[in-house]
């Protein structure tokens, strides 16, 4: 008999909002996050503009020791520290103590796209010029993938699994997923789990070359045309993390932890890059299997989800998706679902993308809110073909919500879709 | 300099890599780095890093296998000053 799993505890640096209060006003005000950068403009890049958490030397300092932030370049193991040390305080639970035993019983599953870039660039100039020893000690640990869950388990004195997984866009869905079955499976008590991505030029740089990005807003960073607009001609780069504290129900009510939501399951699968799928699009018919699968695990039918929580990026993409949403669940028009997409505040945050708008998903669910969609009133014209527009909210509504849904989708043609249910 | 003078310049570098547990008064001269005031062994690259940049001198691999305590500290600097 597996365990039910619930989320105790979140976690979330974001662009727009650091810790779960700040944040969870600005969704609800839609305030954005995205920014013009110099540096970029500097750089030649095509879009100059960025989703970067504001973190104080005086926040760096409440997680971290001098000694651990002495050549300490990392911004995305920051990012990962705070928001998973914020997910374990608000679950109200403890770090064991330096001299104690590990806590065997807690795991962590937080993943990453690529880990310390700025480190890494270090790296790489003192290698070339031939002096390599000069690194010093903190080199790998901050350029290793698992650096963030390296830090994490030694923060805590996590005595379980330990690990970073990596799945690009789907990262934070996908360790979400993995934690739950740990939980349902018995495995662990505790998993904390979330994903993380670095800011800056060598993070973003890729995509700018690939063109995926927007460079039509350069001098108008709050008017970028959102997710499901028809006048969506790419994304902005954004960074953080998010995380949440898994636990089984049985556990949580135990300690009288808060219930945030309910993991009823989901699924992760990948298109096999046939079929339209490719290194860098989505397998239509894999994404919609990905999402059956997803109500078949959690038992429910299609026609129970009030709100999805989509992954659309403002590229020429979101149609698709939305399309896929439509036949997986057997709904459209007004019969579908509300849906948002938080990129439109804070762009698209990579490998930490799944994990920032998960925690935004949960905390509508908890708190009967929907955040609005930003710059996107000018609708795809194939999505109002598909959907009832004012399944799309462009204003904050106040709605009670029991089912929803949150799917990722990335490179690799990996997909990954999570069911929560209010308790 | 003497090792007075090179002792003053290297406890400040000492002090930046111990434990939170340990105090900067627990460092003398006889301190054994990593059993005594428990630094973490892969910090010693990062002290033989400060005090390469502090003196002005360059370590070898096999200095590196001489670094016990402070003192083994303050001879090896000594050393490389004077040659």
């Amino acid at each position: 008999m597996k365990k039910r799993v619930v989320i105790s505890g979140l976690g979330v640096v974001a662009p727009n909002g650091v810790g779960v209060p700040d944040f969870s006003e600005a969704i609800q005000n839609g305030v954005s996050g995205i920014e013009f950068y110099p540096e970029l403009r500097d750089l030649n890049f095509s879009c100059q503009l960025g989703g970067k958490p504001t973190i104080s030397e005086a926040k760096k300092r409440e997680y971290l020791s001098e000694l651990q932030l002495r050549n300490f370049n990392s911004s995305g193991i920051l990012y990962g520290i705070i928001a998973g040390m914020d997910a374990l305080k608000d679950a109200g639970i403890e770090t064991s103590k330096q001299e104690d035993k590990p806590l065997w019983d807690l795991g962590i599953i937080f993943g990453s796209g690529t880990s310390g870039v700025e480190k890494f660039r270090e790296a790489i100039y003192r290698i070339d010029d031939k002096n390599v020893r000069r690194l010093g000690s903190t080199s790998v640990a901050q350029t290793m993938t698992s650096g963030v869950s390296a830090y994490l388990g030694g923060l805590i004195g996590a005595g379980n699994m330990v690990t970073a997984n990596s799945s690009a866009c789907a990262t934070g869905t996908e360790a979400l997923l993995m934690g739950y079955e740990r939980i349902a499976n018995g495995k662990a008590q505790y998993m904390l789990c979330g994903s993380t991505s670095d800011s800056g030029p060598y993070i973003w740089g890729g995509f700018d070359a690939m063109k995926v990005t927007t460079y039509k807003y350069n001098d108008s960073p709050n008017k970028v045309a959102g997710p499901m607009s028809a006048d969506a001609s790419g994304f902005v780069p954004g960074s953080g993390a998010g995380a949440y504290l898994l636990e089984s129900l049985e556990s949580a009510q135990k300690r009288g932890a808060t219930i945030y939501a309910e993991i009823l399951g989901g699924s992760v699968n990948n298109g096999g890059q046939r079929n339209g799928g490719s290194m860098t699009a989505p397998n239509s018919a894999a994404v919609q299997k990905c999402i059956k699968d997803a109500l078949l695990d959690a038992n429910i039918s299609g026609d129970e989800i009030d709100y999805i929580n989509g992954h659309l990026t403002a590229t020429i993409k979101d149609p698709d998706e939305i399309e896929n949403w439509s036949i997986a669940l057997n709904r459209k028009g007004s019969e579908f679902p509300y849906i948002n997409s938080l990129k439109g505040m804070v762009g698209h945050c990579l490998a930490a993308s799944g994990s920032i708008e998960i925690v935004s998903a949960i905390l509508q669910l908890y708190k009967g809110f929907i955040f609005p969609n930003l710059n996107c009133e000018n609708l795809h014209p194939k999505i109002t073909s598909l959907i009832a527009s004012e399944k799309i909210p462009f204003q904050l509504q106040k709605k009670p919500l029991q089912t929803i849904a949150k799917a990722s989708f990335g490179f690799g043609d990996v997909n990954a879709c999570v069911i929560f249910k209010k308790i | 300099m003497t090792s007075e003078e090179i002792y003053a310049k290297l406890e400040p570098i000492i002090k930046n890599y111990l434990p939170e547990d340990v105090d900067a008064k627990e460092i003398n001269k006889s301190s054994d780095l990593t059993r005594e005031l428990n630094i973490n062994s892969a910090h010693l690259v990062d002290i033989v890093l400060d005090m390469e940049d502090v003196f002005d001198i360059e370590f070898k691999n096999e200095d590196m296998e001489q670094l016990r305590s402070v003192n083994d500290a303050i001879s090896l600097i000594q050393l490389k000053i004077s040659n």
